[in-house]
């Protein structure tokens, strides 16, 4: 516990902003999902965080969600896209514009 | 230097590396491999953190079904290479990693701003208590009993909603 609290942060918004950078440079549907996914552990690790240095296990639980919504949302992201890599034959983001007006 | 302070570079650094090479490497699959590598470092900082049932979490559920289904769907669908995209637009690249930088640097800022070393510490044995998962289904059995049943609920829908979307329409 003699690791000071700012590590972890630090830590937590680096791979935060890693994740953001990948969403918005990347083109490919499933690497976006991954950095998606990658943000979610991110606020993951800082929960946990609080949860230990203040000694509460109600952090833990609400990881435990995260992490069921995730896998849910998982599911249906790699569904969506493989509808959509059925009809369009791509996954690239820039060419899946038939919703941008 | 303590055996915990060691072991916090080793995983934070494993974590941290692990997830730039994830978002630089242009073939998927060797993203995908790199996002594994990414949580099972953070699994090792959750045990660090005395919160061992979300580390073992962790390992089964990302690392195992999550990533296992992505990897699965990436062969699947063999996706093309992107670097002709990052040719033709650099300035949307540059334009990222500004706006990336600018709110690193903001949420650093803050993070020291606030000074959260002056919360004052639970002792060690109630936080190991509180990670064990006998406390945590103590938990979700009585005070977040409803919203267990809702994500036991989400996660039907979500399977139900996975195959009516993937399936082939036979009509």
């Amino acid at each position: 516990m003699q690791i000071p609290i700012e590590y972890y942060l630090i830590l937590s918004a680096f791979m935060f902003i890693v994740g953001v950078t990948g969403v918005l440079t990347k083109r490919n549907a499933i690497i976006v999902f991954m950095s998606v996914e990658l943000m979610l552990n991110s606020a993951n690790l800082t929960m946990i965080t609080f949860a230990s240095y203040l000694g509460s296990s109600v952090g833990q639980l609400f990881v435990f969600f995260v992490m069921t919504v995730a896998a849910a949302e998982a599911a249906i992201g790699l569904a969506i896209i493989i509808a959509i890599f059925r009809n369009k034959l791509t996954v690239n983001i820039d060419e899946i514009n038939i919703l941008k007006w | 230097m303590s055996i915990q302070t060691i072991l916090f570079f080793v995983f934070g650094i494993t974590s941290a590396v692990s997830s730039v090479l994830m978002i630089t490497r242009r073939n998927a699959v060797i993203s995908a491999l790199f996002l594994i590598l990414n949580f099972a470092g953070l699994a090792g900082l959750y045990l660090l953190l005395n919160a061992q049932f979300i580390a073992v979490a962790q390992v089964i559920v990302y690392a195992g079904a999550i990533m296992v289904l992505f990897l699965f769907v990436i062969m699947l669908l063999r996706p093309e290479n992107e670097k002709k995209f990052m040719e033709a637009n650099p300035a949307v690249k540059t334009f990222a990693v500004i706006i990336a930088v600018l709110i690193f640097v903001q949420l650093v800022y803050l993070i020291f701003f606030s000074h959260p070393s002056s919360i004052p510490k639970a002792d060690i044995a109630a936080s190991v208590k509180a990670g064990t998962i006998e406390e945590i289904g103590r938990e979700l059995f009585t005070n977040y009993i409803l919203p267990f049943e809702a994500a036991g609920f989400l996660l039907l829908a979500a399977t139900i909603g996975a195959l009516v979307l993937a399936k082939k329409k036979f009509d």
